[in-house]
């Protein structure tokens, strides 16, 4: 059994409005050291915005993000690469002309010391650094089960492998937090079961601590250790997946859906998925 | 056989080396941000307009110096005032943006230097050399200028090979091209990467501009030299440094081959409009140009 340790990662009443639309509206939450958190909710809940407030994308007007100790009013997408967090998109984000063996190798820029004078002679010491991190990406591929798709040019693959080929390149970054925006969208069932396994693989293997935004709460019940739900840019709930499956508030927003007859009829509920 | 032909195709060599020089620079930014930048004339008229009117008041060493340093300037100014705002849109909204770019440039470069015709004197020979006097029978002419240039723009091609193609920075640039938001998620700081490269594109806009105004006087018809560059790019393809080198020895070449050969039959004037015709042909059959990146398009 994991050790669920500390909280690595604290949002505090974090506000973010776009115009006169409130996104998030204090917001609080912690990540624990270890644990997969979900973070469920109705389209336009402001999941997305979450983890692009945690990774520095959106800047918050107020509330503060405290990572590792340090407590800030905004993080910078830069700082949060290098101090340990990486991510994935919803909709994905590889670079297109790029093989798969490229995309992954992009992962492992920050943890490249070696002069870039180096670099171009491409010899001794610089050399020997391309190669190991050649090899950890290797690893990598083998672990996700890509070896066969190295050289492809990403922009030719089924939307299944681009989403593993992403989060190959999140994990070559070796990260403490990963953050993981609806992995499982557009997959078929058999999709979903292996990316599912990857990601309880690298929580266990590794020790990485995950966030994830997911929609299928099949999935979502099974693999995370904590669900959070967002409603309305609100956090109307936060527990265990069996306390949170039976909150009365969480099924009027959301699980109505899926618990039969709606208390609350949610006209949010029949646009579709893909939001957050 | 007559070995006037050889004088021919390396004089249009020649000059295919300072096409190259131009779309260098353009080459360079698309890779980085996947921009083309319409700016790139502008900012080799601006460069030279800089230096010359340096050499006025200081020595060609120091001149060099402050023009290069006045071309990171603008990088740094680009990318705060121009870039940054438009992180994440799409890439015509960029170009629109350099179109923008380059008449701001225009207009400044020539409210602050002036708008006269400057002679542009670095000390490079301009004699006319005769090679080969030996090995063939009245030699061949060649101008020393053009070969210098030519040297010059080895040098520089083979530097900025190396920067992009064996760093790491090379990798970040070609992601950083692809997609803003994933380049950043993965720690790529998107704005020193921008600086970098305009940077480096206001550098070679600089040497392009020495070596034009040089040859035809730091004037506004430099920034038209641009022009010339587009075919060059059709025919070498936007992303690859050895294919603007090649697309612009082709074009050189080939308009001078056909000015002397065809011209009598045509009436003239072929160097003129020879590139673009020879864009147009290639565009039909391979729009991505010689080096270019294949275009992948997932259906």
């Amino acid at each position: 059994m994991k050790q669920i340790g500390e909280p690595i990662l604290t949002a505090d009443r974090v506000t973010l409005a776009f115009g006169g639309v409130t996104a998030l509206n204090e917001i609080s939450f912690a990540i624990r050291r270890h644990e997969i958190l979900a973070m469920i909710g109705p389209n336009g809940a402001g999941k997305t915005s979450m983890l692009n407030v945690i990774n520095g994308f959106y800047h918050p007007q107020a509330g503060t993000i405290t990572w590792k100790g340090a407590t800030r009013r905004r993080m910078r997408p830069y700082h949060a690469a290098a101090q340990g967090i990486a991510r994935t998109f919803q909709n994905v984000a590889l670079f297109k002309g790029m093989t798969t063996l490229d995309n992954i190798m992009t992962g492992r820029l920050l943890q490249m010391r070696r002069n870039f004078l180096w670099q171009a002679i491409h010899f001794g010491p610089a050399e020997e650094e391309e190669l190991a991190h050649r090899a950890r990406v290797e690893q990598i591929i083998d672990f996700l089960e890509i070896q066969a798709i190295r050289k492809t040019p990403v922009g030719r693959l089924p939307y299944g492998l681009q989403k593993r080929v992403e989060l190959g390149r999140a994990l070559a970054m070796e990260p403490e937090l990963l953050l993981l925006d609806e992995p499982m969208a557009g997959m078929n069932v058999e999709e979903k079961e292996d990316m599912c396994r990857f990601i309880l693989d690298v929580n266990d293997e590794f020790g990485t601590t995950i966030a994830l935004i997911e929609h299928d709460m099949g999935v979502v019940m099974d693999i995370s250790d904590r669900v959070v739900v967002l409603d309305y840019g609100r956090k109307i709930a936060d527990g265990p997946p069996d306390e949170v499956r039976t909150s009365p508030e969480v099924i009027a927003a959301y699980l109505g859906e899926e618990a039969g007859p709606h208390p609350n009829p949610n006209p949010r509920a029949v646009e579709g998925r893909g939001g957050g | 056989m007559d070995f006037f032909v050889v004088e021919v195709l390396i004089g249009g060599l020649l000059t295919g080396v300072l096409y190259a020089l131009v779309a260098l620079g353009f080459v360079l930014i698309f890779k980085a941000s996947g921009v083309f930048n319409f700016a790139q004339g502008s900012m080799c008229l601006f460069a030279a307009l800089a230096l010359v009117r340096l050499m006025e008041v200081l020595p060609v060493a120091l001149a060099l110096l402050c023009a290069a340093a006045i071309m990171i300037g603008l990088a740094f100014a680009i990318e705060r005032l121009v870039l940054r705002p438009l992180v994440n849109q799409a890439a015509i909204i960029l170009f629109m943006a350099t179109i923008g770019i380059t008449f701001f440039l225009d207009g400044l470069g020539q409210s602050l230097f002036g708008s006269e015709v400057y002679t542009l004197d670095l000390g490079i020979p301009k004699n006319p050399l005769i090679l080969f006097e030996g090995v063939i029978p009245g030699g061949i002419l060649v101008n020393e200028f053009d070969l210098w240039a030519a040297v010059i723009a080895g040098l520089l091609v083979a530097v900025l090979a190396v920067f992009f193609q064996r760093t790491r920075i090379g990798r970040a640039l070609r992601a950083v091209a692809d997609d803003h938001q994933a380049a950043q998620s993965v720690g790529i700081p998107l704005r020193h990467i921008w600086v970098i490269v305009w940077s480096v594109a206001g550098l070679v806009a600089l040497v392009a501009g020495i070596i034009w105004g040089s040859k035809l006087g730091v004037q506004f018809s430099i920034a038209l030299v641009a022009l010339k560059a587009l075919p060059v790019l059709m025919l070498g393809g936007l992303t690859s440094v050895p294919g603007a080198i090649v697309g612009g020895l082709i074009v050189g070449a080939g308009e001078k081959l056909s000015e002397v050969f065809l011209g009598p039959f045509l009436g003239g004037g072929i160097e003129n409009w020879f590139a673009y015709v020879l864009a147009l042909l290639f565009l039909l059959v391979r729009p991505q140009g010689l080096f270019g990146e294949r275009i992948i398009e997932r259906v």
